[in-house]
């Protein structure tokens, strides 16, 4: 469909160059990540990466194009396909890695979890598009995106896929604070969460805790728990002020950073280029956080605030996640980082995500 | 809920809520910056110190494999703590000088060391070379010594296999081997990595999970020269699981011991349960050599060796029944009345059947026979008039529900199913009619037929036990170290098509003269009653002439069978014995299944010593 002119005059081309900065800084660390010092060469993952660039450019335009009122036919129609999808992948899903998250559709394999969060944000979009009631939602109000969001919750948890049961949370408690739920009725649930997790977690045997926990967590090397954490800190304290310089990571080198150009992709970033580049990295993350932030706060209604807020959670909580899971902050849960992370599906997906921003923020002139 | 239209402008709390989340995004990105700084300036000296020489390595220990005993306890496979040799170039200041040294302290060529760390161009920087799997006590306490000169190298003790009598019962037991590529892949969900031990074959391939234990580790911090400063944190490993088997090791070895310097294979079950009491095969193989790692050379001799070593002949060795067949025909006829056991027929040394000629194996023939005699003498002239009477579609009805012609389904890898041929079959391998000439050498057991040794054990089960078929097994129990039973395995009927009183009484009285009175004479007992049948399956077709097998090249005489059970009177015991190109089954066979019978009788009064449990281990903590 041809796009109006007026509407692509406002692109946002500044959104749009740091997203291609953090992929080119991406790109880099990849093929140092995948560089073999004794053919001196990379490993053609970092080609790769960039024709997955390509795609997610062509992805993330799609995503501009249309009218993003329609979200509020499609959100639960969408819901609905996931929750099928996720189902199947429970009962006859292609194990792969030791869990089941893949559906194979012969020309490439789709992985719903990835799906479910966006799933989510669509049908929360919808759910709280209208006013809200003048003192805030309380609990009971909300009963219903409860309802939505919990199984989609529950099956991406016993897929196994931790990492993304925890976004889907957090995403989930961001868009209802706000969609405007009171803040006292937060605290509360807060409190009750924050009290009775322990105290389940403090009378479960060790055995059963290590059990739960290795259950969700397939990435955990059985050999001790925390080794890829004390090797991945190491990568990360050794960079110092200025790194080791590129390609001269010794730690990545050793093939003991499990995934170490997909989720420990950090790591490589931190020990090559050392505080002042994770300063230039975060500060582009952070620049792109609060230029969505602002796409969120003139957005021209609220059903565009939302869904830009919605997709800007998604972000945020999987850069937030995944450098804290590699300083050894959080335990291992398999979040990429948006990206940077090497991999086609978290690359298309998040370009979309941008694309619903710049697409929110085109259109916040039109009548 | 009131419809209000969607197209309403944000609302100014949205705004306020943006500034609030900003002030919050800000603190957490300040955290996290906060967290790098940690590390990388505050902690960063320290953490450069680890990042040298890669000071943090990670130790596996292999879980100790449980081990398997026989039904009487007995120890078949053990485990034992061994000493590897390891080398981490990386750790040596001058990797090649650190070799000499040590090449000179274990008295080993220079050249070779050098050769075997240099072999893994793809390796990633201290990953370990095992320049010595495990050493002699002489050179452990060597390297132990000279620690100091040798930077780089160490010891790793490992647990390794240890077969008790090596190769009795080799093709039962299996061996382990190393993880291939291959099975990574698929076996990586469970815990497997790279140079871990994994069964490979038989016993210890089927029942891997049970045997294995689980794997500890150790994340250890080492100096700059690779040498241990302390133990930052430990997994135990968990011993594995022990199996205990339904094989007797003293009948075992008997059936083992008969079959040395030739190659067969013999199998002895439980008639009334289907359990293997004894499976021998060989020639053999030594577990051992695996446990220790096959060289490329040895798995080169193991696989081109003629005689298939590698081979189960228990279960993979199809050969043609020869006489042992006559015992199905027997059954048909009886089971079919198709003739009267009393009725004779004339046997005058051979029969005409349309343009051939069948001979017998007596030139002069036997003259009036009757089905007892028939069996008794092996009389083929007999058979082949009773083949045709019966047809081959009575025939193989019979044998199958005799077990043969289709894999008994014992938990063992790539059993063969042998072949019992019907005009079914011949329409669909050959698309042609079965010829009425081809019904005299089926009746006989040669032609198309073919069975295994463990399928003519079965038969005799069967008929031993009056019809009912089992599942062979031989795996009685697994237990944990603390001796609770984990898993417990029984008989299992797979069909049970019983005979008719007279049909098994006739058999138990003509098996009993076929020893007594016939061909089976060799495998007359002092201590128990034999009933057997003895078979001589034809390798090369002789045109006309009696030609002794002795007097033939090895490679084409006959293939000598016994298949027998005992006691006659409440037969316990089913053995069948196939020695390859052994010649008459009556002297080749009939003596190595009496042998293995009378063992079985030897050690049966004996109750089980108490159980073997491993003292000082703890009760097992092993999710099931």
């Amino acid at each position: 469909m041809p796009i109006d002119r007026r509407l692509a005059a406002h692109f946002d081309w500044t959104l749009f160059g740091i997203v291609v900065g953090l992929i080119f800084l991406g790109i880099l660390t990849i093929y140092s990540a995948t560089y073999s010092v004794s053919e001196h060469q990379g490993s053609g993952l970092a080609t790769k990466q960039f024709y997955w660039f390509l795609i997610g450019i062509v992805a993330l335009v799609t995503a501009t194009t249309f009218d993003y009122h329609r979200v509020d036919r499609i959100a639960y129609p969408f819901y609905g396909v996931i929750l099928v999808l996720l189902g199947i992948v429970f009962f006859i899903g292609h194990s792969g890695g030791g869990s089941q998250r893949w559906i194979h559709l012969g020309f490439f394999t789709l992985q719903p979890s990835e799906l479910a969060k966006l799933a989510i944000v669509l049908a929360l979009t919808k759910f709280l598009q209208y006013d809200e009631p003048p003192a805030g939602y309380r609990l009971r109000d909300l009963w219903m995106p409860f309802a939505l969001m919990a199984p989609l919750a529950v099956l991406t948890l016993i897929q196994p896929d931790l990492g993304t049961a925890v976004i889907i949370v957090v995403v989930f408690f961001s868009m209802i604070l706000m969609g405007g739920l009171k803040l006292r009725s937060f605290l509360y649930l807060a409190a009750a969460g924050l009290t009775f997790l322990p105290l389940g977690w403090h009378f479960l045997k060790e055995y059963q805790r290590n059990r739960i926990w290795t259950f969700l967590n397939p990435d955990l090397d059985p050999l001790g728990a925390g080794y890829h954490v004390i090797q991945s800190k190491i990568a990360v304290g050794s960079g110092r002020w200025f790194g080791k310089g590129f390609l001269n990571g010794t730690q990545n080198r050793l093939d003991f950073l499990p995934a170490q150009h997909t989720d420990f992709i950090f790591a490589v970033f931190a020990e090559e280029w050392g505080l002042i580049g994770c300063l230039i990295l975060l500060a582009l993350y952070l620049a792109l956080t609060v230029v969505a932030l602002g796409i969120v706060s003139r957005a021209k209604d609220r059903i565009g605030a939302l869904l830009a807020f919605g997709v800007l959670s998604i972000f945020f909580a999987h850069v937030v996640v995944n450098i804290c899971m590699v300083t050894g902050l959080m335990p291992v849960v398999g979040i990429p980082l948006p990206l940077l992370s090497y991999g086609g599906s978290s690359m298309v997906s998040m370009m979309v995500a941008m694309g619903l921003l710049i697409n929110v923020s085109m259109r916040r002139f039109t009548f | 809920m009131i419809s209000l239209s969607s197209q309403k402008e944000v609302p100014p709390e949205f705004r306020y809520r943006t500034q609030i989340l900003l002030a919050i995004v800000a603190v957490i990105f300040l955290f996290l910056f906060g967290r790098l700084f940690f590390l990388q300036v505050i902690d960063g000296e320290r953490y450069t110190y680890l990042s040298e020489n890669n000071r943090i390595r990670l130790k596996k220990v292999p879980g100790t494999r449980g081990m398997v005993l026989d039904r009487r306890g007995q120890l078949l496979v053990d485990s034992r703590p061994s000493f590897d040799l390891l080398f981490v170039p990386e750790d040596a200041p001058e990797p090649e000088n650190t070799l000499r040294q040590l090449a000179r302290f274990l008295g080993r060529d220079e050249a070779e060391l050098l050769k075997l760390s240099q072999e893994n161009k793809s390796r990633t920087p201290f990953q370990e070379i095992v320049l010595g799997k495990d050493i002699d006590w002489a050179s452990m306490v060597a390297v132990e010594a000279h620690q100091l000169d040798l930077p780089g190298v160490t010891l790793r003790t490992r647990p390794r296999r240890s077969y008790v009598e090596s190769g009795m019962a080799a093709h039962l037991l299996g061996y382990l081997g190393e993880i291939g590529p291959k099975q990574l892949k698929t076996q990586k969900d469970n815990g497997y990595s790279m140079g871990d031990e994994i069964g490979q074959f038989g016993l210890e391939r089927r029942w891997e999970e049970f045997l294995r234990g689980q794997s500890g580790g150790q994340q250890v911090e080492v100096d700059a020269l690779g040498r241990r400063v302390r133990v930052l944190h430990e997994v135990e490993d968990v011993p594995g699981y022990n199996v205990v088997l339904t094989i007797d090791k003293d009948v075992q070895q008997a059936a083992f011991e008969g079959l040395k310097g030739k190659d067969g294979a013999i199998v002895a079950l439980d008639v009334n349960s289907g359990a293997v009491l004894a499976m021998a095969s060989t020639p053999a193989f030594d577990p051992n050599v695996f446990a220790r790692g096959v060289t490329s050379q040895e798995w080169r001799g193991l696989t081109t060796d003629r005689a298939y070593p590698l081979n189960n002949r228990a279960i993979q060795g199809q050969y043609p029944p020869g006489s042992t067949f006559k015992i199905v025909l027997t059954v048909a006829s009886l089971e079919e009345e198709t003739l009267s056991p009393t009725q004779p027929l004339a046997c005058g040394g051979s029969l005409a059947v349309g343009n051939r000629v069948f001979r017998d194996w007596k030139k002069e023939g036997h003259g009036s026979v009757d089905l007892h005699k028939g069996l008794v003498q092996s009389c083929d002239v007999y058979y082949y008039q009773l083949g045709q009477r019966l047809g081959i579609d009575q025939i193989a009805k019979h044998a199958r529900n005799l077990g043969l012609g289709e894999k008994t389904g014992i938990a063992l890898d790539d059993e063969k199913p042998g072949l019992i041929p019907d005009t079914a079959w011949k329409k669909r391998r050959f698309n042609q009619p079965w010829y009425p000439g081809e019904t005299p050498s089926a009746a006989i057991g040669q032609g198309y037929i073919t069975v295994t040794p463990l399928q003519m054990a079965n038969l005799m089960a069967i008929i031993g036990n009056g019809g009912t078929r089992y599942r062979p097994w031989f795996v009685k129990k697994v237990v944990s170290l603390d001796g609770s039973v984990i898993q417990e395995y029984g008989p299992e009927k797979l069909g049970a098509a019983p005979l008719k009183e007279t049909t098994v009484a006739f058999l138990r009285d003509t098996l009993r003269d076929v020893v007594t009175a016939g061909t089976g004479g060799s495998a007359k007992s002092q201590i128990v009653s034999i009933g057997g049948k003895t078979g001589t399956a034809q390798v090369a077709e002789m045109k006309g002439a009696y030609v002794k097998s002795e007097q033939l090249a090895y490679a084409l005489r006959d293939h000598a069978w016994f298949v027998a059970y005992a006691p006659t009177e409440n037969p316990e015991i089913a053995v069948a014995v196939l020695v390859e190109h052994g010649g008459h089954g009556g002297s080749a066979a009939a003596p190595l299944a009496k042998s293995v019978i009378e063992k079985y009788f030897a050690v049966r009064g004996e109750p089980p010593p108490a159980n073997r449990t491993l003292a000082g281990t703890e009760g097992d903590a092993r999710a099931n």
